[in-house]
C-alpha cells in the first residue's frame, strides 16, 4: 500500500509563505501515499501548523504546487504579485475531502454534538439527513460519545470535544485527515483518550497528516516523520531514523530534548 | 366613584370615549417601530459587513453615516429627513413632469426612523460579528462551506446571541423615538394622547393612559427578548 504506486493522496511541492518580511515557510515539499501517517514535528515557530493550514488553504501560500488525489490546485497571480486560488469553488470542493481537526476543536457551539457531525455532510455534500444521522451515531459510538450526542459542546470536556471533532471530520469520508496539534489544548489526563482514537484511525490505514508535540506517539503511529526547523524540512524519514538516528544535529537535539 | 366612572367613560373604546383613538395610535406606534426596526436591521447588516469589508471607501462612507446619525439629535434628523426627503422627492418628480406627491406619513416615518436605527444597528452588529471566535469560521471553511452557507449556518446563529442585548435596547429606543414622528403630524400614540387631552382638557388621564400603554409594550417586548435570548444561548453555559 505504501509502495508509491498509483496516485499520491497528497503531493505538495515547494510551499512558501511570508508574513510581511518574515518568511515562515521556505520551500516545503511533501508527498503522502494512501495509508501514510505523516507526523510533522518541530519547535514552536518552525512553521508546522502554517504548513498544515496551507494544505487546505486556510492560509494562502505565496508559492507552491498542490495536488490532491491527482488533481492540481489552480492558482493565479494577483495584482499584488501573490498567489490566489483561481477558483474558490475548487478549493471548497477539495476541502470536503481534507478532514481537519483543530487544536481548539472549533465545534459550533449552537449545535449539539450530532448536529455538529452531520452539518457539513448534509449542507455541503447534500447527504440525506437520516442517512447522515445514522452514520454520525456510528462514528460517535466509535469515539465513545454516543451518550453525549444530544449535548452541546460547551458541556463536554476538552477530550470529549476533540473526539467529537474527529467524528465530525470522519463523517465527510475525507481522503486525508489533517490534525493540527490535536492534544495541545488538552489537560494532560485527557490526552490519552484522544490519542487512542487517532491511533485507531492510523491502524485502519487512513491517510493522515499530524502536527504534534507528542513525540512518543508520533514515533509509534507514523509511517514517516518530518522535522521542520525555521520553515524548512530539516529531517525526513521513517520514525526510527528521525527519532533514533537523525542526520541533522538540530533534529538530534530536538528529539533528544523531547524524549526526557 | 363618580370620577372613576367618568375616567372609564373617557377611555371607552367607543366615542365619545377616546380609548379607540389611543389604541389606533398605539397600533401606529407599533407599526412605525417594527417597520423602522426591521429596516434598520437590514441597513445595519449591510453596514456592519461593509465596515468589516476591507474596502476603504465603503468603510469611510459608513463611518460618516454612523457618526453623523448618532451625533445629531433625532428630532432634528427626523424633521430634516422628512421635509428634505419629501421636498427632494417632489423636485425629482417635477423634473420628470409628475405632480407633487403626498408622502405617506407612515412610510416616511418608517424610512426616517429606520435610517437612524440602521446607524446604531451597524455598530451593534459589527461588535457581534467581531465577537465570533475565528475558529468557528475556520471550521466552516475547512469543511468546504461556501460563503452564503457559512453566513446562514455559522455566522448568523453565532452573532445573534451577541447582538440580542443591544437589539433589545434599540427596540425600546425606537418605540419611544416613534413619538418624535408627531412633529411631522403623523398620529401615533403620543399625538393621539395629546389630541384626546386637549379635546377633553383631561391631560393627566390621557398622558398617564399613554404611559401605561408604552409600559405594556415594553414589558411584553422584554418577555419576548428574554425568551429569544434563552433560545439562542441554549448551547452556552451560564456564568458560575
Amino acid at each position: 500500500m505504501h509502495a508509491g504506486t498509483g496516485i499520491p493522496a497528497l503531493a505538495v511541492r515547494d510551499v512558501h509563505k511570508r508574513y510581511g518580511a518574515h518568511e515562515v515557510l521556505k520551500g516545503i515539499s511533501l508527498t503522502a501515499q494512501k495509508g501514510d501517517v505523516v507526523s510533522i514535528i518541530g519547535s514552536s515557530g518552525s512553521g508546522k501548523s502554517t504548513f498544515l493550514r496551507c494544505i487546505n488553504f486556510l492560509e494562502i501560500p505565496d508559492q507552491g504546487a498542490f495536488q490532491v488525489n491527482g488533481e492540481d490546485v489552480k492558482f493565479r497571480i494577483g495584482h499584488d504579485g501573490k498567489c490566489h486560488p483561481a477558483s474558490w469553488r475548487q478549493i471548497e470542493r477539495l476541502r470536503t475531502g481534507l478532514g481537519m481537526v483543530f487544536q481548539s476543536f472549533n465545534l459550533w457551539p449552537h449545535m449539539t454534538i450530532v448536529e455538529n457531525v452531520i452539518e457539513a455532510p448534509v449542507h455541503v455534500l447534500g447527504v440525506d439527513r437520516k442517512v447522515a444521522v445514522e452514520k454520525a451515531h456510528g462514528l460517535l459510538t466509535k469515539v465513545g460519545l454516543y451518550d453525549k450526542r444530544d449535548a452541546y459542546p460547551a458541556f463536554l470536556s476538552g477530550g470529549q470535544q476533540q473526539r467529537a471533532s474527529i467524528a465530525r471530520a470522519l463523517c465527510m469520508d475525507p481522503s486525508v485527515m489533517l490534525f493540527d496539534e490535536p492534544t495541545s489544548a488538552l489537560d494532560p489526563e485527557l490526552v490519552s483518550e484522544v490519542l487512542k482514537v487517532i491511533r485507531s484511525l492510523a491502524e485502519e490505514g487512513r491517510t493522515m497528516l499530524l502536527v504534534t508535540h507528542e513525540m512518543k506517539f508520533a514515533r509509534d503511529v507514523s509511517t514517516r516523520v518530518l522535522f521542520l526547523h525555521q520553515g524548512q524540512v530539516e529531517e525526513d524519514g521513517p520514525p526510527d531514523q528521525v527519532f533514533g538516528a537523525p542526520m541533522s544535529s538540530r533534529c538530534k537535539e530536538f528529539v533528544g530534548a523531547g524524549s526526557h | 366613584m363618580n370620577s372613576v366612572n367618568s375616567i372609564l367613560e373617557l377611555l371607552s373604546i367607543n366615542p365619545p370615549g377616546w380609548g379607540g383613538v389611543l389604541l389606533t395610535g398605539a397600533l401606529a406606534t407599533l407599526l412605525i417601530s417594527m417597520g423602522a426596526y426591521f429596516l434598520g436591521m437590514v441597513l445595519g447588516l449591510f453596514g456592519a459587513f461593509g465596515k468589516l469589508s476591507g474596502f476603504r471607501s465603503i468603510e469611510w462612507l459608513l463611518q460618516l453615516y454612523t457618526t453623523v446619525v448618532r451625533a445629531v439629535p433625532e428630532l432634528i434628523l427626523i424633521i430634516a429627513l422628512y421635509y428634505a426627503g419629501t421636498d427632494g422627492l417632489n423636485r425629482v418628480l417635477a423634473l420628470v413632469d409628475l405632480g407633487p406627491l403626498e408622502v405617506n406619513g407612515l412610510l416616511a416615518a418608517v424610512i426616517v426612523l429606520g435610517f437612524v436605527q440602521g446607524a446604531y444597528m451597524t455598530e451593534v452588529l459589527r461588535g457581534a460579528i467581531l465577537a465570533i471566535p475565528v475558529g468557528q469560521l475556520e471550521a466552516a471553511k475547512a469543511f468546504g462551506m461556501r460563503p452564503a452557507l457559512r453566513f446562514r449556518r455559522v455566522i448568523l446563529p453565532a452573532l445573534i446571541p451577541n447582538a440580542l442585548p443591544g437589539f433589545a435596547n434599540l427596540w425600546m429606543g425606537v418605540v419611544k423615538d416613534s413619538a418624535l414622528i408627531a412633529v411631522v403630524g403623523y398620529q401615533e400614540l403620543a399625538l393621539a394622547a395629546r389630541v384626546a387631552a386637549s379635546n377633553t382638557k383631561q391631560y393627566m388621564v390621557f398622558f398617564l393612559a399613554a404611559a401605561a400603554i408604552y409600559l405594556t409594550i415594553t414589558l411584553i417586548s422584554n418577555q419576548i427578548f428574554t425568551a429569544l435570548e434563552a433560545y439562542y444561548r441554549r448551547g452556552q453555559r451560564e456564568l458560575a
